[in-house]
């Protein structure tokens, strides 16, 4: 590829049972761009922790990924209830989630720490009441 | 929630065949494309966000989470497998998400522990015992 390939996702924040579908997609658009399975399989989990991250937290959002041949720039965007000090937050184990999300597997406060352990730079800005924004880079 | 298949790394250990993996976990198959799929390790888990954080190897999940979730962490880790442990069977959602996947889905009536313990006695690794 030589031009930058931009795609937008809604993450539907009604329904836990589709969470993961635009990773899935961000996933075999790569794939089938060519970029290498580490550099893809990096930006599948950091992505797919976002995506669970906005149905559990902020009743869903958007995704925009921009795919250039040597980077991946993701931006995770929520209307949600903001988050109070993301210090704690990025901490693993540390977890404003309600009980019946550890029981569908999640909200062990491992999200945030996975997506900086997967991508090349992450940087988070958010207000309370107005809703996060995530960016994460992988660089190919 | 999480029961690592290892020791030492993964010594001693070597990559398995779907199919034997079958036989020690005396499992019934749900969906499997290719038995004889190799498998090179191995991570015990219900909780996803552990097994997208620790896993690095193409590994199978077992896991007692039965969810759609528990299908897009193997997509997420290219994971060719994964298998339901205390005998739980999963939905036709599930089912139908893991073949449009190419997921292999087995279920064992052995509790976690158990599957796991099986599994590495016979050979088969967890990889990595970096955190």
């Amino acid at each position: 590829m030589t031009e930058k390939v931009t795609k937008r996702y809604e993450v539907s924040g009604a329904d836990f049972t589709h969470a993961g579908e635009a990773s899935g997609k961000v996933k075999a658009l790569l794939k089938q761009i060519g970029y290498s399975p580490d550099a893809i399989r990096r930006v599948a989990i950091a992505m797919y922790e976002g995506e669970i991250n906005m149905v559990i937290h902020a009743n869903g959002g958007y995704v925009l990924a921009e795919i250039y041949p040597d980077r991946i720039d993701i931006l995770l965007e929520d209307t949600g209830p903001g988050i109070a000090d993301i210090g704690l937050a990025m901490q693993e184990g540390y977890s404003t989630a309600p009980d019946e999300v550890r029981s569908l597997g999640f909200g062990a406060g491992m999200g945030l720490a996975n997506m900086k352990r997967y991508t090349d730079a992450m940087r988070i800005e958010s207000e309370i009441g107005v809703g996060t924004k995530v960016y994460i880079t992988v660089k190919s | 929630m999480l029961y690592w298949l290892y020791n030492n790394g993964n010594e001693g250990k070597a990559a398995m065949q779907l199919k034997k993996i079958i036989e020690i976990l005396k499992a019934d198959v749900i969906f499997c494309e290719n038995e004889e799929i190799e498998i090179l390790t191995a991570c015990g888990s219900d909780m996803m966000s552990d097994a997208l954080a620790y896993v690095k190897d193409r590994a199978m999940l077992l896991t007692g989470l039965v969810n759609p979730q528990t299908v897009r962490t193997a997509e997420m880790l290219d994971m060719p497998a994964v298998v339901f442990v205390r005998g739980k069977v999963p939905g036709e959602d599930i089912v139908g998400l893991a073949k449009a996947k190419g997921i292999a889905l087995i279920s064992t009536r052995y509790r976690m522990f158990t599957a796991c313990g099986r599994l590495y006695a016979q050979g088969l690794g967890g990889g990595t015992d970096d955190i």
